[in-house]
């Protein structure tokens, strides 16, 4: 009878997933399962982090992520400050680290950041005894993004073990790929790239995924289609001829589905190019668990937030 | 630190006494059953607020609603405890505006999760009453707080434990005092 969760978690910081163990990973799927009837509730509201102050570092546009972490921050009662600059009055390094100096100047708790420099996040843990969550850090790791899409799919499978996923498009700049190709792989799941050669970073195959270049090859049985969004602004190059070429060869289209498993679920971290690297009667279909994820992503980000300012370690393991 | 039982408080023929006892009573109390839900505090009080349930079920013929309430997010001393204790679901599926809660603990000692329990119950709706029902009262309140249901008054010392043992989650039903001794 007795399901005692004896893990415990001490982290600092949640950077990304590399670093965390499986029981890691689980503790917060866990973890964000209670936290998900809270959105449900008349009041969405937990006393849980009252008295707590998080700033929101937004170096780089996003809508879905910042409102998300934002929501979670203010259910559990936080103390919620914004700070987004526009990227090209800033460049990092030594602002990066004013912009740290002051914030701890501030007495502030937890710092959630999303920089278009890799490592930023990183970097900025060394130097705070606030926590630092990586909410995206360039082409590096996007954690929370991940663990939502693990936490949609175990939700709808009931398990992840075992579990055949093809990642679909551009690999090379996408740091949610590879935040997911690091948990999925810790958590048993099968995992296939699949994308241009242009889009897949040379020697993606070491980190244990099987790659394809034929679409039709790489969704063949897969339990979850994950389509990566064509990223116009990290590209100062072509890596494919055109855009239309790309959606010829590599768009998820309900044609393409007839070769995954009978229920596969199509997923996609948004924000979408509708018609390019997903057709609109797919993202809208049946098998869409598009909006699964921004909802289960409140819960998950619910979780990383009680979990990662829980931890007193006081100086932590950085500065 | 080390501890040692002290002997038994209740064995399972008490325990079960004890909560038809409180499954009357609650009946009695509120002239019968219209109106009435239940929930359980995580762990041993929703196993405790199943048995009430099946008691009163046999007595009135009605089958009373039954919630789980997890008060992890509501404690007051989440800045003081070293790691973040694990959440577990809170899972009440009705409305409770306008109802009676008859609210289920195992043990109730310092109050203080009790006084967790009714924030975050008045978080659900507006209750018409909140009732207490604990099996095992032992003293020494931090706040005001009391039950208006109790399976056995305990006097106890602030040195001992008080432990309820259930059989769906301990493999056996008693309640037994165990002593904390300096070493």
């Amino acid at each position: 009878m007795k399901k005692e969760i004896n893990i415990k978690w001490d982290r600092k910081d949640l950077l990304g997933l590399e670093d965390l163990t499986k029981e890691e990973i689980k503790l917060i799927l866990d973890t964000a399962e209670s936290f998900k009837e809270i959105s449900a509730r008349k009041i969405k509201k937990v006393p849980a982090l009252m008295g707590k102050t998080i700033a929101n570092l937004f170096f780089e546009p996003s809508t879905r992520t910042r409102i998300s972490f934002e929501l979670a921050e203010k259910r559990l009662s936080a103390d919620v400050v914004n700070f987004s600059a526009s990227t090209s009055s800033l460049s990092k390094g030594e602002t990066l680290i004013d912009t740290a100096k002051n914030i701890e100047a501030m007495k502030i708790d937890c710092v959630v950041i999303r920089h278009s420099s890799s490592g930023a996040s990183y970097m900025l843990s060394k130097k705070l005894n606030a926590s630092v969550i990586n909410a995206g850090d360039g082409t590096h790791e996007h954690p929370t993004q991940a663990l939502l899409d693990m936490f949609t799919i175990r939700g709808k499978k009931g398990r992840l073990e075992g579990l055949k996923v093809a990642i679909i498009g551009d690999i090379r700049h996408s740091r949610v790929a590879r935040s997911n190709i690091w948990g999925m792989m810790k958590m048993g799941m099968d995992v296939r790239v699949c994308g241009p050669k242009t889009l897949l970073p040379v020697d993606i195959e070491k980190m244990g995924v099987q790659v394809f270049y034929n679409i039709e090859q790489a969704v063949k049985n897969v339990d979850v289609i994950m389509a990566l969004r064509i990223q116009k602004e990290r590209q100062g190059q072509s890596y494919f001829p055109s855009i239309r070429e790309y959606s010829k060869l590599y768009g998820i289209t309900s044609e393409r589905l007839k070769y995954a498993k009978g229920n596969v679920l199509i997923m996609h971290p948004g924000p979408m190019n509708r018609g390019v690297e997903i057709m609109p009667e797919v993202a809208d279909g049946p098998y869409s668990v598009i909006l699964d994820q921004v909802t289960n992503g409140l819960a998950v980000r619910m979780a990383v937030l009680y979990l990662v300012t829980g931890s007193k370690n006081e100086g932590g393991t950085s500065v | 630190m080390s501890l040692k039982e002290k002997g038994q408080v209740m064995d399972k023929e008490g325990v079960e006494r004890s909560i038809s006892r409180i499954a009357h009573e609650i009946v009695e109390k509120n002239k019968g059953t219209d109106n009435l839900v239940i929930i359980g505090i995580r762990t041993r009080g929703v196993f405790l607020a199943e048995r009430i349930v099946k008691k009163i079920k046999q007595i009135e013929k009605t089958v009373i609603p039954i919630g789980t309430l997890d008060i992890t997010l509501y404690r007051d001393d989440l800045s003081t405890i070293a790691s973040q204790p694990v959440v577990h679901k809170t899972e009440i599926s009705f409305d409770i505006t306008d109802k009676v809660v008859v609210l289920v603990d195992d043990v109730l000692y310092t109050g203080r999760t009790i006084r967790a329990a009714l924030d975050e119950l008045i978080d659900f709706g507006r209750p018409k009453a909140i009732q207490l029902a604990v099996l095992v009262d032992r003293g020494h309140r931090e706040l005001p707080i009391r039950a208006d249901y109790a399976g056995k008054n305990v006097p106890t010392s602030q040195k001992e434990i008080v432990e309820v043992r259930l059989e769906e989650y301990d493999k056996k039903t008693e309640v037994i005092i165990i002593g904390k001794y300096a070493k």
